[in-house]
This record gives C-alpha cells, structure tokens and sequence, in this order.
C-alpha cells in the first residue's frame, strides 16, 4: 500500500515536471517569436507605405519621398554572387577532401578544428583582414570583388562544416558498393556521395549566403560608400568579349548600409525609408531561406535508396 | 583594349587572392586607374555627409550619370586618413585637418586645397519641460563637461543655486567624431577633454530621443538635428560670458559672428592631383556654385557669398594648404579664415 502510494506520488511529480518544462520550453518560444512579430508589425506600420515600384528603381536622395534602393539591392545581389562564386567551390571542395581523402593524422585534426574556430570568429575581424589584404596589399579597392571575397571568407566555414555533415549522411555501403564495381574514389563521389549530399550542401550554402547579406560590420570596414548614384557596369557587352569584368571593380552599397545611414538621417521622414529598406531585407533573407528548404525538398525526393 | 587588361588583371587579382599565383602587383594598379578615371571619390565626416550627398546627387542629375561620384561616411578623421594615402579626390571634414594628419599627408606628397563649405551651429539643448535652462555661459557648460566635474558636479543645483536640486543626465557626441573634438575644445578649451560619465552616441537620433525623454537632460549636436525636432527639444541660447546676452543658433546669428564659440566651419579637402582630373574639378565648380542653397536646404548655415568667392579665387590662384597649421581652433570669424596665410 505504501509503495504504491509513494510510486504514485514519484509518477505525479515525473508528470508534473513534464509539465512544467513544456510551459517553460512554450514561454521561451512565445517570447522569442512575440518580439520577433512585434518588431515586424512596428516595421510593416512603419515602411509599408514606402514601398511601392519607384522605391526599387530610384537611388538614393536627399529627399526622403524620391529616395530609393536601386544602387542597395542590386549592390547586395551582385556582392552575394561573387560570394558565392567563390565559397561555394571552395567550400565544397575542402568538405569533400576532408571527409573523403583526408588522411586521419594530426594535421588533419587541426584544420578541422580551425574551421570550426574559424565559424565562430567575429565578422568584424574579416572585414580588418580583408582591408589589409584584398584593399591595401592587393589594391583592389573597395570594390564588389572585395566584399564578394571577404564575405566568401566570412561563410567559407559553415559551407565547408555543412558540406562535411551532408557527406556524413551518406551511408557507407554506398560508397563500398561503388568501389566493389570498381569505380575510383573521384568516381565513387562524382556519381554518389556528391549527388546525394547535394540537398544538405545547398542549404549549408544558402544559410551562409543569408548570413552574408545581412553583414553590415565587414563591409563598412573594406569601405563601401553610403550614397552611390550608379549601378555596375553591366557584365554583359554588345562588343567583342561580350562580358566585360569592369563590375567586380565598382565601388557599391548594400543594404544594410542603406538601413543604417537613413537611420541616422535627422529627418523623421527617412526612418519611414530605413523600415521600408528593412522590410525588404528580411524579405530577401526570407526568400533564400524559402528557396533552400525547396531545393531540399525536391532534390530529396529523386533520392531512393 | 583597357577592357582586356581590365579583365586580365582582375582575373589575376582573384587567383592571387585564392593564394594560387602569388605574383601580380602591376595588375590591381591598372584596375584602380581604370575606375579612378570615371569616378570621384568623396569620403570623410558624418556632420558634411548630407550636403555633399546633396550636391552629388544634383551634379549626377544634371549630367545624366555621366559623371560618378560616390560619397562615404567614415567620420572626419577616418576620411583624412584615406584621404592621406592617396585613396580619397576629395575628403570632408567638420574640423580642420590635425598635425598628425598634415604629416602623413605630406609624408605621401599629397597637396591639397582646404575650402570652407558652410556653417554648423553645434546647439546645446534640454527638454522642453526645462523651465529654468535657457541661457547658459560658456563658464556653466565647462562646469558641467569638463572632465574634473565627473562624479563631483551631478545636480543642476551645484552650477546655479537658483536651479532645482536634481540630478542632470548628459547626452553628447562620441569619441571619434569631429564634432566631439570641437564642443570639448570650445567648452572646456580642450579638444577630447570630456568627462566620461555621459551617454555617447555617433548617432545623433539616439541623443535627441535620450533628451526628449528626460526632463532633466542636457545634450549637444549638430544643428540639422534640433531643426527637424524642434517639437522634441528646447535650444539653449548661449552667452559668452556672465551677464551677456544669450544668443540661440540661428542663420542670423552664425553669419554675424554671435553664436560664438559654438558655430563651427565645414570643410572638403581637394587633392591637388584629383583636381587636374576634369571630371573633379568640374565637381568642385559645381560643388561652390550650388552649395549655399543646397545647405540651406539639408539645414546648414550657408557661408556669406563674398565668401563663397573669395574661395573660388584661392582656388584659381592656386592657394593651397591649411590655414589653421594643425591647431585646433574655435570662434574663428570666415573673413579671417580666408585671409589667412597657409601651410601644407
């Protein structure tokens, strides 16, 4: 009787606690996501009526009503294209030697745990070490190349550490079954490990990219201007190459320097702008994020095995 | 074919940045003449930001984007900085050029021309439900923001015994900027010499709501800000000495030479190099024949045409260098500034 009594009691505490942490766990959601929505309603209130098509095509003014982000999406877009361009092939192909070739030694242990360092070190440091290497010691200015290279640098580690977790997902007998048929290793990954770690790269890769544009500190400190009233040369040209690389040198804004030069501006009128040039941020860093769980979705669903 | 070179030496600049061809120097140099020669580069403080913002986005209207500029904020002494290696066509700044900065300038072989742009009134402002601040010496602003005075002088009471016995908060510029350096010059006759206890901020929004919400604060700023808050903040005339008369910042006044020590010249800075470039001497002209209605527009004092003029002139006649030779100075009148002998 005793013991029955005393193992109820055990169990109604167990459940109680059960309880108690779930509360706890929805607390500290609600209160994440209730300032997150509170902060974006203020924001919505705030630039809702700001956009409209001309905020996308006019620069930047000195007047709040006629300024816009033209030079500040379209800097942003082609800083995150080189960026890409560079860490995704570099990214990749160090997570593949790394988990593929990469001999088990010391060495090897100690570049895995620099890059893991290396995820966790402020931005701030890569726009200082990309001022005295791509800007004075290369002379590349403050350019698109430089902000492309240095928020590469930036996204480089949680490329390479995302691309190791999807290669680890591959079961191994996938890769014994391909060496039993006699394929090489670089067969072996071409044909399997790197179609079948490619949803899990993509996500690695656009989550870095998310990173990357919302960056303000790295960029500020290679040099991007605040009022450009141009865009990039386009890449394109009707004449003989036909691309012309003269856009990597352009000097460019982005978008979080927009936000935050018209949220220092005197005039009540350009906070109305900098929550508009908000919205649109997080829409972008929304709709990559979107993008990625789609690609991951679809490139899922082509695997069997 | 610049295009070609272009193309070479950019590709040649990412592969040495990937660490695989650790070569090219030649290359990155002709990357940078190459958009050197189009665009004007204007860099330096937060203070000059919106009339240089303004006039370059005129002078790029007018010639259909033929002509680039581009316009950074990296604060007075981060623009002299670039401005001295030679990265810069044109630097502003919201105080004269320092010693230091004369140096490297000189130690780089860049030879500028130093040209007074407008007037800013710094104003000293309190809440509006402030009954008893409204004019304050230059005497009771040093009591109350010279260094000595942090953690002994902390209530309105022991600066006037008639004010009330309450404890006052500080609002005022950071560290880094130029305007910090002038108000602790012309306050306390120090520049940087500020007690520390206060709230700092570069963003000049933070310091007007900080005021605008504590009956018993104290803050100074650029004028633009307490013009486009004036429903916010009370102004604080200022009086030279005990028993003059306050004068509040006003055009009026900054032109006439009253709102002393507070009103304070803007200036670029032009490369000599830069100007032999057309693009940028044709900036600069258009920079001085729009500049007085710009400024008033973005609310900055503009100077006296005669002044205006006489700037034109030095730069005809070639005159180039600081007339302030690296000291700090304050209450200097404009008649006197562009009167004055010059130094590189």
């Amino acid at each position: 009787m005793a013991i029955a009594a005393g193992l109820r009691q055990t169990i109604a505490r167990a459940k109680r606690n059960d309880v108690l942490f779930v509360a706890l766990g929805v607390a500290a959601l609600l209160f994440a996501a209730c300032t997150f929505v509170a902060l974006f309603i203020d924001m919505v209130g705030d630039g809702a009526a700001r956009l409209n098509g001309d905020f996308f095509t006019q620069f930047a003014s000195r007047r709040a009503e006629r300024a816009g982000i033209l030079a500040a999406w379209v800097g942003s877009f082609v800083v995150m294209l080189v960026t890409a361009l560079f860490a995704v092939p570099l990214g990749v192909s160090a997570g593949i030697y790394l988990e593929e070739y990469a001999p088990r030694n010391r060495m090897t242990a100690l570049i895995e745990i620099n890059i893991n360092n290396l995820a966790g070190v402020p931005s701030i440091v890569y726009g200082l070490l990309a001022l005295g290497l791509f800007v004075h010691t290369f002379g590349l200015g403050a350019s698109v190349l430089t902000a492309g290279l240095t928020l590469a640098l930036l996204i480089l580690p949680v490329v390479i550490v995302a691309t190791r977790e999807a290669i680890r997902s591959v079961p191994g007998a996938i890769r014994e079954a391909a060496y039993a048929l006699g394929a090489t290793r670089w067969q072996m990954v071409q044909h399997h490990v790197l179609p079948y770690s490619l949803p899990g790269i993509l996500t690695g890769v656009i989550i870095g990219l998310s990173r990357a544009i919302g960056e303000t500190a790295p960029i500020v400190t290679i040099g991007a201007v605040s009022f450009i009233a141009f865009l990039p040369p386009s890449p394109v040209s009707s004449s003989f190459p036909f691309l012309n690389f003269d856009w990597l040198a352009s000097p460019f804004t982005a978008m979080p320097i927009q936000i935050f030069n018209w949220t220092s501006r005197p005039e009540e009128a350009f906070q109305a702008n900098a929550s508009a040039a908000a919205l649109v941020l997080v829409a972008m860093t929304l709709l990559m994020n979107a993008l990625a769980i789609w690609l991951r979705y679809r490139l899922r669903r082509n695997l069997n095995w | 074919m610049l295009r070609l070179s272009l193309l070479s030496s950019l590709l040649l600049g990412g592969l040495t940045a990937c660490g695989s061809q650790p070569e090219p120097t030649a290359a990155p140099a002709s990357t940078e003449t190459a958009t050197a020669a189009q665009v004007i580069q204007l860099d330096g403080s937060s203070t000059v930001y919106p009339i240089s913002e303004a006039v370059a986005e005129e002078f790029q209207t007018q010639n259909q984007g033929k002509l680039k500029v581009t316009v950074g904020v990296s604060g007075t002494g981060g623009g002299f900085k670039k401005f001295c290696r030679g990265e810069l066509d044109i630097a502003s700044a919201s105080r004269p050029i320092q010693k230091s900065e004369m140096e490297a300038c000189a130690a780089a072989g860049i030879k500028y021309y130093e040209l007074p742009i407008a007037y800013d009134a710094l104003t000293v402002v309190v809440n509006p439900g402030n009954t008893f601040l409204s004019t304050a010496t230059i005497e009771q602003l040093k009591q109350i923001w010279a260094p000595e005075s942090q953690g002994s002088i902390t209530r309105w009471n022991q600066i006037d015994p008639s004010w009330p016995d309450a404890e006052f908060k500080l609002y005022g510029a950071g560290s880094d900027s130029g305007t910090f350096d002038y108000f602790t010059e012309a306050v306390v006759g120090k520049a940087k010499a500020s007690r520390g206890d206060y709230t700092a901020s570069e963003d000049d929004n933070t310091l007007v709501q900080g005021v605008a919400q504590d009956v018993n604060a104290l803050g100074y700023f650029g004028y633009a800000y307490y013009a486009e808050n004036q429903d916010k903040l009370k102004a604080v005339a200022i009086a030279t000495a005990s028993g003059a008369p306050g004068v509040l910042p006003s055009d009026q006044s900054v032109i006439d030479g009253s709102y002393v020590p507070l009103a304070r010249p803007l200036f670029i800075y032009v490369s000599e190099k830069s100007l032999a470039r057309a693009e940028v001497k044709a900036f600069v002209d258009f920079y001085f024949a729009n500049v007085a209605d710009l400024a008033r527009e973005v609310r900055y004092v503009p100077l006296p045409p005669e002044a205006y003029e006489l700037v034109k002139k030095h730069l005809a006649d070639g005159k180039m260098g600081t007339v302030f030779h690296g000291e700090p100075a304050t209450a200097v009148t404009i008649e006197d500034l562009l009167s004055r002998e010059a130094s590189l």
